[in-house]
Parts: C-alpha cells; sequence; structure tokens
C-alpha cells in the first residue's frame, strides 16, 4: 500500500522572462524515495525551493496528502512538513553549530528565552547518532569543512521530524566514509515508512542504488520518469544522449 | 567527546575573552593615563562628566550594532535625536502633558525607522543612502517646526533629573539599555535572527526567517533609541536644541560599536561591547577635554582610535575563527 503525500501538477516558474521551469509534474508516496537527475540549470533547485514555498510558482498546483495547498512561505511549508537542505545548505557562518542546527526552529524556556544549553546537547547528540565528527557543537560553522558543513544541515533536515524531506545534491562535498553515513542516515529515515524524500543528485549510480523512483529534467521539463529497478545508468544515459542529438538538431 | 573537543573549545573561549578583555585592557590604560597626568580625572565630579560624555553614544550603540549586524546602517539616527525632543515639547505646549508628548515622540521616531527600514528592504535602496536621504530631510523638517531656535525643555526639575539630569541618572539608563539589549541580542529569538540576516541573507530567507521584518524592526528600534536618547539629553541639558545630536553622536554610536568588536560586514557584534567602546571614546573625549587638547586634535585621535580598532577587529577576529577570513 503505497499513500502520496506529495502532488505537483504541471508548474511552471519563470524570473522575468528566463523560464525555469515549463511544466513539471512529480509526486512522491509515503516511505519512497525519488531521486532527480539532470544537467546544471536544468531547474532542479527551483522546482525544490517551489516546494519549500521559497519561490512562488508562475503556475500550477500542489497537493500535501491528497489535499490542494498554495503555500504562502517557508514557514508555512515546514508547519505542514516539508524540510529542506538547501544546495548552498543555508548555513551562518558566524553562528555556532548548535545555533545552526535549530535555525529558526529555537528551543526556548518559558520565559522565552533561547535554551542555549538544550540546544547544545540535543545537537551533540544528533550529530553523534548520524557518527559525524565535529570539535565541539560551539564552535563557528565558518571553521567546518565542506563536508561537514554539509552534514549539519543535512542532519538539521533529518531531525526535525520532516514528513517529506528534500535534498539538493547532498552529497556533493562528501567524501566516501562521509557519503556512506548520509546514504545510511537517509535509507534508516526511508525504514521509517512514514517520510517522502526527494533528493537531487548527480551521480547516476548512486541515486539507483539509493531512490526507489527516477526522474530526468532536461531545461525545465521532465524527460524520463521511473523505477530505479527497471533502469540502469546506461539506459539513463541513453537517454541523455538522444535529448541532447534532438537539442542539436533543432538549433541547426 | 574526545580531548581534541576540549582544546578547541577552550582554545575558541579563551580567544573570545581576550577578544573582549583587550577592549576592557584599552579602556583601563586609558583611565590609568588621565588619572596619572591630571589629578583631576578621578573626581566625582570629573566621573559625572564622564558618564554623561559615555551615556548617550552607548544607548545609540545599541541600535546602531543590531543594524550592523543585520548588514545596515543608520546614518538618520542623530537627526531623530535633535527631533524626538521638540516633539514632546511642542505636544505639551498644545496641552496634553509631557507623557503623551512622549509617546507622540516615540511613534514618530518608530515611523523614520519604518520608513528607512521600508525603503530599504522592500524598495531595495541600500541603507547608506536611504539614511543620508532621511538624515537631511528629518534635519529640515526638525528646523522648520523650531525656526532655528532652542527652547527650554518643559517638565519640572524631579522629571529632569529622574530623566538624566542628575548625577548618574542618565548613565543609569543607558546601563538599563545595554542590559536589554544584550538579553535581546543573546538570549533572544530577535538577536539570533539578526545575526542569522547578517550572517547569511539567502540561507535565514531560505530557514523561514522573515528577513524583511528582522530589518525593518531594527531600523524602527534604532530610531527610537536615538529619540530616546534626544529626550534624555535634551532634559539634562535643559535646553531643546534642532542642532543637537547630527551626525557627530551617530558616527560616535557607530564607532563606539565597531571599537568594541562589531563587524561592519554584519553577522556578529556585541552591545557589551559597544557600552566599553563608547567608554573608550568618552574617556579620549573627557581626558584630552582636561589635558586642554582642542577639538581638532581630538578628532584626530579619534580618526586614529578607530583605524587601529578596526584592524584589530578584523585580525583579531580572524585567529578566533581559525585562521578564515
Ligand atoms: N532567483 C533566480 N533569478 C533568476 N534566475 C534564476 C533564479 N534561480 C534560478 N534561476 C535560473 O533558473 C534556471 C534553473 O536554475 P536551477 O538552480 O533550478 O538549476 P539546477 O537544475 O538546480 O542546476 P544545478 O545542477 O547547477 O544546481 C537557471 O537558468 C537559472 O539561471
Ligand atoms: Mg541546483
Amino acid at each position: 500500500m503505497s499513500t502520496e503525500s506529495l502532488r505537483a501538477t504541471d508548474i511552471t516558474k519563470s524570473f522575468g522572462n528566463i523560464s525555469a521551469l515549463s511544466g513539471i509534474s512529480l509526486h512522491v508516496n509515503k516511505g519512497e524515495v525519488l531521486g532527480i537527475l539532470g544537467d546544471n540549470g536544468a531547474g532542479k533547485s527551483t522546482l525544490m525551493k517551489i516546494i519549500t514555498g521559497y519561490h512562488k510558482p508562475t503556475s500550477g498546483q500542489m497537493f500535501i496528502n491528497g489535499e490542494a495547498v498554495t503555500l504562502t512561505s517557508v514557514d508555512h511549508a515546514r508547519s505542514l512538513g516539508i524540510e529542506c537542505v538547501y544546495q548552498d545548505l543555508a548555513l551562518v557562518n558566524t553562528l555556532p553549530i548548535y545555533h545552526n542546527m535549530f535555525l529558526n526552529r529555537e528551543l526556548r524556556n518559558r520565559f522565552g528565552m533561547l535554551d542555549h544549553g538544550a540546544m547544545r546537547k540535543r545537537a551533540a547528540a544528533a550529530l553523534d547518532d548520524i557518527g559525524v565528527q565535529v570539535p565541539s557543537v560551539d564552535d563557528e560553522v565558518a571553521m567546518l569543512s565542506g563536508g561537514q558543513r554539509q552534514a549539519i544541515a543535512i542532519a538539521r533536515a533529518v531531525y526535525s521530524n520532516a514528513k517529506i524531506l528534500l535534498l539538493d545534491e547532498p552529497l556533493a562535498a562528501m567524501g566516501a566514509r562521509e557519503a556512506g553515513l548520509i546514504i545510511d542516515l537517509i535509507q534508516r529515515q526511508q525504514a521509517r515508512g512514514d517520510i517522502s524524500i526527494i533528493m537531487i543528485m548527480h551521480n547516476y549510480a548512486q541515486t539507483l542504488e539509493i531512490a526507489d523512483r527516477i526522474m530526468m529534467m532536461q531545461r525545465g521539463t521532465v524527460t524520463f520518469e521511473g523505477n530505479a529497478r527497471d533502469t540502469s545508468v546506461e539506459a539513463l544515459l541513453d537517454i541523455v544522449r538522444r535529448e541532447y542529438r534532438a537539442m542539436r538538431a533543432a538549433a541547426q | 567527546m574526545s580531548a581534541t573537543t576540549l582544546t578547541f573549545r577552550q582554545r575558541g573561549t579563551k580567544l573570545l575573552a581576550l577578544r573582549e578583555a583587550s577592549i576592557i585592557v584599552v579602556a583601563l590604560v586609558l583611565v590609568i593615563y588621565f588619572s596619572v597626568v591630571n589629578a583631576n580625572f578621578l573626581t566625582g565630579p570629573n566621573l559625572q562628566t564622564l558618564s554623561q560624555f559615555i551615556a548617550p553614544s552607548a544607548i545609540i550603540a545599541c541600535g546602531e550594532i543590531m543594524l550592523l549586524i543585520c548588514g545596515e546602517i543608520d546614518l538618520s539616527v542623530g537627526q531623530i535625536f535633535a527631533l524626538a525632543p521638540f516633539i514632546m515639547a511642542f505636544t505639551d505646549h498644545a496641552g496634553l502633558g509631557m507623557f503623551v508628548g512622549f509617546v507622540f515622540a516615540m511613534i514618530v521616531s518608530a515611523l523614520v525607522g519604518l520608513i528607512n527600514g521600508a525603503i530599504t528592504v522592500l524598495l531595495k535602496v541600500p541603507s547608506f543612502v536611504t539614511t543620508l536621504g532621511t538624515l537631511f530631510l528629518i534635519n529640515g523638517f526638525t528646523l522648520t517646526v523650531s525656526k532655528g531656535y532652542p527652547i527650554n525643555t518643559p517638565g519640572g526639575q524631579t522629571m529632569a533629573n529622574i530623566f538624566g539630569a542628575a548625577g548618574y541618572n542618565e548613565f543609569l539608563w543607558a546601563v538599563l539599555i545595554v542590559v536589554i539589549m544584550h538579553v535581546v541580542l543573546r538570549h533572544r529569538r530577535w538577536g539570533l535572527h539578526t545575526i542569522a540576516v547578517g550572517g547569511n541573507l539567502t540561507g535565514a530567507t531560505e530557514a523561514g526567517i522573515n528577513a524583511a521584518r528582522i530589518k525593518i524592526g531594527n531600523f524602527m528600534l534604532t530610531s527610537m533609541l536615538g529619540g530616546i536618547t534626544g529626550i534624555l539629553e535634551a532634559f539634562r541639558i535643559g535646553s531643546t536644541d534642532p542642532l543637537a545630536g547630527g551626525t557627530n553622536i551617530m558616527f560616535l554610536a557607530v564607532a563606539s560599536g565597531v571599537i568594541g568588536g562589531t563587524s561592519l560586514a554584519g553577522g556578529s557584534g556585541t552591545i557589551i561591547g559597544g557600552l566599553i567602546g563608547a567608554t573608550v571614546l568618552g574617556v579620549l573625549q573627557d581626558g584630552f577635554t582636561l589635558q586642554g587638547i582642542n577639538a581638532f586634535t581630538f578628532d584626530m585621535i579619534i580618526g586614529a582610535a578607530i583605524l587601529i580598532a578596526m584592524i584589530a577587529n578584523i585580525h583579531v577576529g580572524r585567529l578566533n575563527r581559525g585562521g578564515r577570513s
């Protein structure tokens, strides 16, 4: 039994006269990992930012758990359980790790004051749990390596009780060991069964390994959608080559 | 937790402590220097004068520090300083009383902050330019309504004493505001989000923080602190002067923040540092006045102090972040 948690239909988005998305539809079920592949500039991040309420779509409709919603803000999307690890990570360099982990979701005591102690403790526990090593949660994020920064951003999203988790190139800066840890973390989340994960990736083999379903995008449109187990790296590359030839032919 | 964890943390706190301590040390050295070269420095009357030098820039610095942290600046705050006490006085003259006058002055100050913030955030004009514009606008307005003449600050002596005329009262108001703002910056979401917005505007917005609200709020706060300071000074001096405050107090406030360790690049700063910065500037000003050094020389010294503080700020800050710029 698979219940759908998110559906987006005919999403378009223009920035001035640049059309970033021209009619994209996608859906994802509970307990499912959807992998999105596509060229640079295909519109993948833009699509994520529409799902998180960061951008308003030019047209199109979103449904969450079957209900039509029009997102008014990032907070609105968050209140519906949508969390995102943005490609730029959305970390504040001048804040310590534990403040970044709780950014805009700060723990407060009954006087409305920030509960630094509780945030410190929970941030350290969360990172420990994943196996991410940082010197101290009191360190400014500026001191961390690219992979550590990415791990902080992922830990933040995962430990927020997301129902729909969006990951925009989560393994981009990861070493092999860390990538393994994150893949493990993603698969543990998936095993819970109640979370839907959409991840944007560039590595085809890795995507096929983690994702249940694959979607490929090019220049704002969907060029392929199918089950991961029914396709292969070769087949996917073929589609890309075919698209590329068609594009060249059209240009001539 | 491993051993490296501890050493990292200890190194971090040590350097942080060093960074704030270095400003306090500068302040202490100056105090010692002036008390040695001038017997009048450490006397009751002079300390009172000194506290009156410090208070206005310390209060306004609280606002400017919040703005600098979120990546903005307010050049017009010295003009609100002049306008607010006039609004209070005129309201009183109209028979509505001092309290209503104070409330009106605060409403007008907040409105000016709202205008500064809205033009900066919504119309995307850099705050340097926005507030340069409102600086002239408000100055012209104050000169027009006052016809360019100072008037006596209304209200009785008791009221004047409470609001800054007597003893260290103005300084105590400043300390109260500094404590409140320190708590806001370090222990409230508002302060954390102010740092986030200045440290990474896009990231903060992606995390769902309403950056426009934070920035506009801090513009309103700064204007209101400017208005409050103008009113305190009007009470202390006894006259309400259209030329009071101005760019001089604004620059002193910004300099206090910067000397205290607030980054002009946004994303970090301390309120306590601002108070210490204001103290350093106050001690310099008061000390050199006692020495009989003239205003021109004083400006050169302030200029050099700001440069040295900025250089130290950038380089000590870099050390603190483990060598990354
Ligand atoms: N805020 C913006 N303003 C204007 N154009 C934008 C904006 N954001 C994205 N675009 C444009 O939209 C298109 C899609 O960008 P997007 O970032 O979604 O691509 P992507 O598929 O995530 O690429 P990559 O793999 O490089 O991350 C690009 O042409 C980009 O220039
Ligand atoms: Mg992208």
